[in-house]
């Protein structure tokens, strides 16, 4: 660590820095074409056209929709508490975008962490997703008490009461694919999912698949998206937490929700389906689907990249075809079927992996 | 450059430790309650920095966990739930100061008193000892986990029977209504 002006500065310093960057950037990227991809499948399943006046089938909408997100005039109420006003949005997006340093894009290289696919790995890599994920709810709750409105007040609450319920079971889920690895970085579970040959979704049937279901019912409960979106019901509540939010700040809501979506897909991704890892990693006559003609690193990306879209296809998909929850259904959900099926998982497979010692 | 590399760790462990206090201050001298809840939230996270500082990283991110994402959360709820508001007109000191005075003083007293006398280790103040079993490194969480489970599994079943006991308390309490 002495020489600082060395190799040290670029590999600790300049490198993640870089990698950081990138990161936000192609993430914000995916965010604004969701959103764009959310509206055009949604017109799709309900036989309409979707966005399409801005630039070619509408592909501009999104830089259209930042412009006037942009333009818009910042409103704060008048009785609002301004300082939890302003500090919410930024509570939402903050942690979902600081859970990305330790996502594992691609696979790590033989020539050392600068040229990795990941920002950094470290050994409570899992725990730190839950952790961090567990400080968003007080942007939801802060900002619907900071509004000085019931409605907002009453999305706040419901949020809060929605996300602490959901990530029991969240929580128990990530144990099963944990208890598989015996690691809690996630590049080491990545690489414990090579060594075993298949996906941790296939572990342990049908554990490893229960504890996949758990968690990402559970992660749609959490990104507050359909149909476990009741903090934003607009029908009941016009926009929740985020009803007296315009311009700027209302935008940051919606980009941490979308972040947030995309995170919970990515510890998916990492977990259960083998994150950089092509299918049926076991296979030899398979392995063409490596991609061996492309930079080292690139294969894996792809793959983590084509997954990862497949998850916001199916958030959109959800969104398009169930009904909201009633907010008892919800909670009967979450505490008498799906912990107890946590439950159920994560001792089964503990049994099961000392049955094999 | 080299000042900042050579002392990293003290400043930051000055600043977060600095910011516990501070919050933890705010928390009891505050009038609106939800700005106590911030100001403990505050402390809780900054207590987590200073076990990472530490290498202590399972512990951190579970304060982080379960303080920071659980309990504070609960707080929050209460109190807004209930809104309280009521509590801006009311005395924050009571009659009772001198003697909670003299208390703080006595228990700030025994405190530097145990920890100047006690004679720390070497193993406990480094940080490789967090991190190694039998002098293997192998983790923070594994060490942890073979104290917790080798060395004292029973003391730590005894704390999970307590917490048991005390969640079916909760549980039959709340059922007699």
């Amino acid at each position: 660590m002495v020489e600082f002006f060395g190799e040290t500065l670029y590999v600790y310093a300049v490198v993640p820095f870089l990698k950081i960057i990138a990161a936000i950037v192609v993430v914000l990227t995916i965010i604004a074409y969701t959103t764009f991809a959310e509206r055009k499948i949604l017109g799709f399943l309900q036989v309409r056209m979707g966005p399409n006046r801005v630039g070619p089938w509408g592909l501009l909408q999104p830089i259209a929709d930042v412009v006037k997100l942009l333009g818009k005039e910042d409103v704060i109420p008048n009785r609002a508490v301004v300082w939890a006003y302003v500090l919410a949005p930024c509570l939402v997006v903050g942690p979902a975008l600081l859970i990305l340093s330790v996502i594992p894009f691609g696979p790590p290289s033989s020539a050392g962490p600068a040229s990795s696919w990941f920002i950094t790995d470290v050994n409570v890599g899992l725990l730190l997703v839950v952790a961090i994920a567990s400080i968003g709810v007080y942007g939801l709750l802060l900002g619907g008490w900071a509004s000085n409105n019931k409605f907002s007040m009453m999305g706040g609450l419901r949020a809060a009461a929605q996300m602490i319920s959901y990530e029991v079971p969240q929580g128990f889920s990530l144990v099963v694919p944990l208890l598989m690895a015996g690691t809690l970085s996630l590049v080491g579970i990545v690489e414990a999912q090579l060594t075993q040959g298949r996906w941790f979704i296939f572990g342990f049937f049908p554990f490893g698949l229960l504890a996949f279901f758990i968690y990402f019912v559970s992660g749609v409960a959490e990104s507050n998206r359909n149909p476990f979106d009741l903090p934003e019901a607009e029908s009941e509540l016009v926009a929740g937490f985020h009803t007296e939010y315009s311009g700027m700040r209302f935008a940051l809501f919606f980009l941490g929700e979308y972040a947030n979506m995309i995170v919970i897909s990515a510890v998916a991704v990492t977990l259960f389906l083998g994150g950089w890892l092509r299918p049926f990693p076991n296979l030899e006559w398979l392995s063409f689907l490596d991609l061996g003609f492309l930079p080292p690193g690139l294969a894996g990306f792809l793959w983590f990249l084509i997954k990862l879209l497949v998850f916001l296809f199916v958030y959109i998909w959800f969104r398009g075809t169930f009904p909201r929850y009633r907010f008892d259904q919800l909670m009967d959900l979450g505490w008498k079927w799906l912990i107890p099926a946590a439950l159920l998982a994560v001792v089964a497979t503990s049994i099961w992996k000392v049955a094999l010692l | 450059m080299d000042f900042l590399l050579v002392n990293g760790t003290a400043l930051l462990f000055y600043l977060f430790a600095a910011l516990a206090v501070l919050s933890a201050i705010l928390v009891v001298s505050s009038r609106n309650p939800l700005h106590s809840a911030f100001a403990l939230l505050v402390s809780f996270l900054a207590v987590a920095g200073l076990f990472f500082l530490r290498h202590a990283e399972f512990l951190a991110v579970v304060q982080i966990f379960v303080y920071g994402g659980g309990i504070m959360v609960l707080f929050l709820f209460v109190i807004m739930l209930v809104n309280l508001h009521r509590l801006q007109d009311a005395k924050i000191y009571g009659m009772q100061w001198p003697a909670a005075l003299l208390l703080a003083v006595l228990f700030i007293g025994l405190v530097s008193w145990v920890v100047a006398g006690v004679q720390f280790s070497p193993a406990n103040l480094s940080p490789a000892a967090l991190v190694s079993i039998d002098g293997e490194v192998v983790g923070n969480v594994e060490a942890v986990a073979w104290q917790l489970y080798q060395q004292y599994l029973l003391p730590f079943e005894i704390a999970s029977l307590f917490l048991l006991v005390a969640m079916i308390g909760a549980v039959v309490l709340a059922r007699t209504e």
